[in-house]
């Protein structure tokens, strides 16, 4: 059996057809082609499937397809063309908040999130926004690096040049 | 039978879709639903939706009580005024549940129906002496929450009948809460023991107390022994270690994947402790309230 | 992170050597836009299942598919359907591609499927009928070392006379050191895609190493090389799980993608990928120590036991590190290591991160910490006694060159952190507290404060392949003009998050000195780049970089002869380069590494240089530890190390960040979990890895001391601060709570049983 809900996906409105427990990650990523979201438990333990959800970051391994029906859903590629996304994103990059990248779609929406909420968060506030986001590679601190007022960046940048 | 997800904008449609077909699945948050394996989600074909419903929504005060709507994230009862002004350990387990996107998707009403014994916050809706507000085609009832958790995820839902509301009735003035996860880490952690209490002190002794723990049993449990061993009696060291024995003794924890009963039974106990030593201080400071 | 090296301003681009352009995969990974393993769109594309083993150990008495029980036009495979050897190629072929009548660990691939959508793929699984008998299983090293198989591997090093030295100590000093099984989690699950295009096999997917791929798909097809094509995809982090058993997975995908007549993937979830790959090698290991009064080292005697799971993948080379590590960065005139690998029935342990130094340099750290204890030092003072710096001998014989700066980062540490003061005062609070040891850590507790500790660490770490490894492969890169005069570096090198995307370029720019636009990088596909060898044992950087400097140096020099011999002015080098093209001068070269004729080592004796070169850290890590609940927060690291040179500032402090959670991970939270060898934790919800809660501030200082055998002094260090992170912070709990600390991972429960048992440190 098979449902189709209608939603708004970056902004576009979308008809989407599956089964209703559909998992909204395998819509985006095999219907939609949306592949910058990523699975990297299918449990809601890692945080790198998570999408906004009516703004809200929610972890779509966990939103059943016919939950979506009329909310407005934004994914990594939607932020990434928001122009003022773009000084955010070259931030993370030269902060060293990315190596792998299998984690970094679903952080930068978790913490795009967290910046329309608080522009300039410390340390505490960026570790309790992240929480549920698993990185493997980067010890977090370059992620608190590009995120946090606190966290020490200018040091680090003076260092970098 | 015929497949169907519906989405329902009234208590009394949800109601009745669920006469009308007692196989549909109430879901809400999904964050244990939708965890299955894929062959066993995809055979849930018959769903029926809670988060659309305006009574199930909400938190509002009520004749000598608050009532929580059961769709509520546990974001919305964390940032919730009235919640951490009058249930501070309920705000505090509602900020521990998951991450920030669990905590955005996941319900008290999820928490309490999914029946878990490590649901973060029913050993809170214990100790506070949570009512659960239910509604079933012959209406609503109130069940008191300690008569609702049966056994290992059993409850006392009738056929057709769902979780609308927990009511908290309103704390006593003097009444102080607490509460503790003890989880397998410092975030998105699934609890080892959780412990909650309230209890009302008067001139320095314990003039009623509610603890309760999560964890330690097929279902959260009161801890009726350290409850007796606590009341009426002054606040102090012997107390805590009395009460914290007391507690440690009366709970048969299990050995699983993660945590041992030994530690269960010892990290509880001392929270309790814990707990007791933090009420006395607070007290000794005159910050009880 | 700071160096202390004086810095260039930024650039666009390939920078110069040392500062940190913004890494040029940067934008398409925070974009969503970089192609992962499972990213790829095919047309016509089927998934895989595979049907796995719910044994330890079972003889296969029946096999049989049932297609009228799968989805229409499902097609199967078992072991009766290989080509060629069943047998994955790597060191040997011992490890099975399917289990062929025995399995030996839970989880063992039995039989493949592939149908058109990936839950179909999954119910066809229930098609097959599998009748197992039991057989006795070995699960653990107590078990092995009881049964007395003979072992996967052994290896033993001897240097001078220990027993005599032995004899002659002032103290000798035991203990036995344990560590588990670690799982990578990286955050991309393994997945491999197959499919035949003319002809040639060809392998997509997520890989450390493209040509161990390649060399598994020949030997098991029994195909001609260029009939084998592996491309690697973005890689979602590898940490040594995508060394070998991509290999495994990409056999199966292509065994299916024949079966079916088109491209199929296999994508693993957590589960599986849990259940089903290699992890790091759990080890036990004893020491017996030799030492003056003063806490000078005289005799140092090792024996490490790994677990090596069911098959042998590439556990001798492991036990060769673990083992040439095993002393720790000390000079001691006396070594003996005897080494040996177990067999158990439990899913192979093969790379990650450190290879084996990880558990030896814990065990080493944790016995010098015990012998400090025995002789009234603190950790500071025995290690300063005892580092090794240039000059001295490793006990292969090996002579530490002048870049030795083991002495350096633990002074840096020190005067960093004022360690040693800590130490001792938090040593004294902790003895006001718990008294004489009557007093348990948990009853002597004040108040709720948690209870501060320090720890120190000191290690080092082998950079590059281990013993002839390189000599053996000679491993090329290639680089040639392009006709409009930019340079083409190639090679078969993966980023896997490490950041050779940056690094590499920077490396070229600078020795052909030209600007990142002059520069393009082949992707790694094997059909395109040579054997540079594979993306493991920190020697990215220093080996194939190192070549990449010599192959663009020297199209440069070809091309500034040419101008020359025409008596032309060098100019803008592009346009020079596209003009010596047009001529048809000689565009391409290959250039093989050759390791220095004085670096020499004897396999069979384990006597001389067992590594072009070291590098060294430090650690000093502080915790706290929770009194009600014995949970231990890391609050801080400050990691000091030495690499030579830092090309990229900002992706080698990455490397130490993330390297060191990596440890911390280890060292308190992460621990497989077995009972009858099936797994207990196979989730991310019940294998714990740190959140950024859990995880301690990092603070990464690097030193440099530019090493002449590497592309502008850099060594490798990718693996070091794998090292450093779990010793130091055993001590800081041993500093805060007096319980011993011999076994990891440092749990609560662990440390409650210990405060109940008395198990305490003295003094």
């Amino acid at each position: 059996m098979s449902v189709t809900v209608r939603a708004a996906v970056n902004g576009e409105e979308r008809a989407l057809t599956g089964h209703p427990m559909a998992r909204l990650l395998d819509v985006l990523r095999e219907s939609l082609e949306l592949t910058g979201t990523k699975e990297g438990c299918g449990e809601g333990e890692c945080g790198a499937c998570t999408v906004l959800f009516d703004g809200e970051p929610v972890l779509s391994c966990l939103v059943p397809l016919f939950q979506c029906d009329e909310r407005q859903i934004e994914t990594v590629e939607g932020l990434a063309e928001a122009p003022r996304a773009r000084a955010f994103l070259d931030r993370f990059v030269a902060a060293g908040g990315v190596q792998c990248g299998a984690c970094t779609p679903g952080i930068i929406v978790t913490a795009w999130a967290l910046l329309e909420r608080e522009a300039r968060p410390d340390v505490e506030a960026v570790r309790d926004a992240l929480a549920g986001n698993l990185c493997r590679c980067t010890g977090y601190e370059g992620i608190l690096r590009a995120l946090a007022v606190d966290a020490g960046a200018d040091e680090t940048e003076e260092a970098a040049r | 039978m015929s497949a169907a997800a519906f989405s329902p904008r009234s208590l009394d449609a949800a109601v009745a879709a669920l006469a009308a077909d007692p196989g549909l699945l109430p879901i809400a948050g999904c964050t244990d639903l939708m965890v299955a394996d894929p062959l066993r989600r995809l055979a849930m074909e018959r769903v029926l939706d809670l988060t659309r419903i305006p009574e199930l929504a909400g938190i509002r005060e009520v004749e000598g009580a608050v009532e929580i709507g059961a769709a509520t994230t546990f974001r919305a009862l964390g940032d919730s005024p009235l919640v951490r002004d009058l249930f501070p350990a309920l705000a505090e387990a509602a900020r521990v549940v998951g991450g920030w996107q669990i905590q955005n998707r996941a319900t008290l009403g999820g928490n309490v129906a999914n029946a878990s014994p490590a649901g973060d916050s029913l050993p809170v809706l214990l100790a506070l002496d949570a009512a659960l507000v239910l509604a079933g085609p012959a209406g609503t009832r109130a069940l008191p929450y300690g008569e609702f958790h049966l056994g290992y995820r059993k409850t006392a839902l009738a056929p057709g009948e769902l979780v609308a509301r927990v009511r908290l009735p309103r704390p006593a003035p003097g009444t102080v809460q607490a509460f503790r996860k003890v989880g397998t880490r410092e975030a998105q952690s699934i609890s080892k023991v959780v412990v909650a209490l309230a209890a009302r002190v008067e001139g320095g002794a314990i003039a009623e107390i509610h603890l309760a723990a999560g964890s330690v049993a097929p279902v959260p449990v009161r801890l009726r022994a350290a409850e007796a061993a606590a009341a009426g009696r002054s606040l102090g060291a012997e107390t805590a270690e009395r009460v914290a024995a007391a507690a440690a003794g009366e709970i048969k924890p299990i050995d699983d994947v993660r945590s041992s009963a030994d530690y269960r039974r010892f990290v509880l106990g001392r929270v309790v402790r814990r707990m007791l030593l933090d009420i006395g201080a607070a007290g000794a400071a005159g910050g009880a309230a | 992170m700071r160096t202390d090296t004086p810095t260039s301003e930024v650039r666009s681009g390939p920078g110069p050597i040392g500062t940190s352009p913004p890494r040029p995969d940067g934008l398409a990974k925070v974009t969503g836009a970089a192609v992962f393993a499972d990213d790829l769109v095919l047309p016509g594309l089927w998934f895989g299942a595979t049907l796995r083993s719910p044994h330890a150990h079972a003889r296969i008495a029946a096999l049989r598919f049932d297609p009228a029980r799968a989805p229409e036009g499902t097609v199967a495979v078992t072991a009766r359907d290989l080509p060629g050897p069943n047998g994955v190629q790597l060191i040997d072929d011992e490890w099975p591609v399917l289990a062929d009548g025995v399995v030996r660990h839970v989880g063992e691939a039995v039989a493949l499927v592939a149908a058109p959508t990936r839950i179909a793929a999954r119910q066809a699984l229930a098609a097959f009928t599998v009748e197992y008998e039991p057989l006795p299983a070995v699960l653990t090293m107590a078990e092995a070392a009881a049964a007395e198989a003979p072992p996967l591997a052994t290896v033993e090093i001897a240097y001078g006379d220990v027993e005599a030295a032995l004899a002659a100590a002032d103290v000798v000093v035991e203990g036995t050191y344990r560590t588990g099984h670690q799982e990578h989690i990286y955050i991309e699950c393994q997945a491999m895609t197959a499919w035949e295009e003319d002809g040639v096999l060809v392998a997509a997917g997520s890989m450390q190493c493209p040509y161990y791929v390649h060399k598994s798909l020949v030997h098991a097809f029994g195909l001609p090389a260029n009939r084998v094509r592996v491309r690697a995809t973005a890689v979602g982090g590898g940490f040594g799980g995508k060394e070998d058993y991509p290999s495994l997975i990409a056999l199966h995908a292509a065994l299916l993608a024949r079966a079916a007549g088109r491209p199929v993937r296999l994508a693993y979830d957590r589960h599986e990928d849990i259940v089903a790959t290699t992890k790091r090698h759990p080890a036990e290991v004893r020491h017996r120590t030799g030492l003056r009064r003063d806490g000078t080292l005289t005799a140092v005697d090792v024996e490490v036991l790994l677990d090596g799971g069911a098959y042998r993948t590439l556990s001798s080379v492991v036990l060769s590190r673990a083992a040439l590590h095993a002393g720790g960065p000390y000079r001691c005139p006396h070594v003996r290591v005897r080494g040996r690998v177990l067999a158990t029935h439990t899913a192979p342990n093969s790379a990650f991160r450190g290879f084996g130094a990880p558990q030896t340099q814990f065990a080493m750290e944790r016995q010098m910490d015990r012998a400090a204890r025995a002789l009234g030092l603190d950790p500071y003072t025995i290690r300063a006694r005892n580092v090794a710096g240039p000059g001295d001998e490793l006990p292969t014989g090996q002579v530490l060159d002048e870049s030795a700066g083991g002495r350096l980062c633990l002074e840096e540490v020190e005067r960093r952190t004022g360690f040693t003061a800590r130490w001792r005062e938090l040593e004294r609070e902790r003895a006001f507290r718990l008294g004489d040891g009557s007093v348990r850590f948990g009853d002597g507790a004040e108040g709720r404060k948690p209870a501060r500790g320090v720890g120190l660490s000191l290690y080092f770490h082998g950079a590059g392949f281990t013993g002839n490894g390189e000599r053996r492969m000679r491993s090329p890169v290639a680089a040639r003009l392009l006709a409009d005069g930019r340079i083409e570096v190639l090679t078969a090198m993966t980023d896997m998050g490490q950041g050779c995307a940056a690094v590499f370029p920077q490396i070229a720019a600078a020795a052909a000195g030209v600007g990142a636009e002059d520069l393009v990088f082949a992707e790694p596909d094997t059909a395109e780049v040579p054997d540079s060898g594979p993306t493991v044992a920190s020697r990215t950087t220093m080996i194939v970089g190192g070549a990449i400097a010599s192959a663009v140096g020297e199209l440069r020099r070809r091309v500034d002869e040419w101008l020359a011999a025409r008596g032309e002015t060098p100019g803008a080098f592009r346009a020079a380069a596209a003009r010596y093209v047009a001529a048809g001068e000689p565009a391409e070269v290959e250039v093989r590494h050759e390791p220095p004729e004085g670096q020499q080592f004897d396999d069979e004796r384990y006597q001389g240089a067992a590594y072009p070169t070291f590098s060294w850290g430090a650690d000093v890590a502080e915790v706290e530890v929770d009194p009600d609940t014995f949970a231990v927060h890391p609050v801080r690291v400050t990691a000091v190390c030495e690499v030579g040179r830092a090309i990229h500032p900002r992706l080698c402090a990455g490397q130490v960040e993330g390297g060191t959670l990596q440890a911390v991970g280890w060292a308190l939270l992460e621990e497989v979990k077995l009972a009858d060898g099936r797994y207990l934790n196979d989730r991310l919800a019940t294998y714990i890895i740190p959140t950024v809660r859990d995880t301690p501030r990092i603070d990464v200082h690097l030193l440099e001391r530019p090493w002449a055998g590497g592309p502008f002094g850099a060594k490798g260090m990718g693996e070091l601060p794998m090292d450093g992170g779990a010793p130091a912070v055993a001590q800081a709990v041993e500093n805060a709570t007096g319980l011993e600390i011999d076994e990891l991972p440092i749990t609560p429960e662990r440390l409650y049983e210990r405060d109940r048992d008395g198990r305490r440190v003295g003094g």
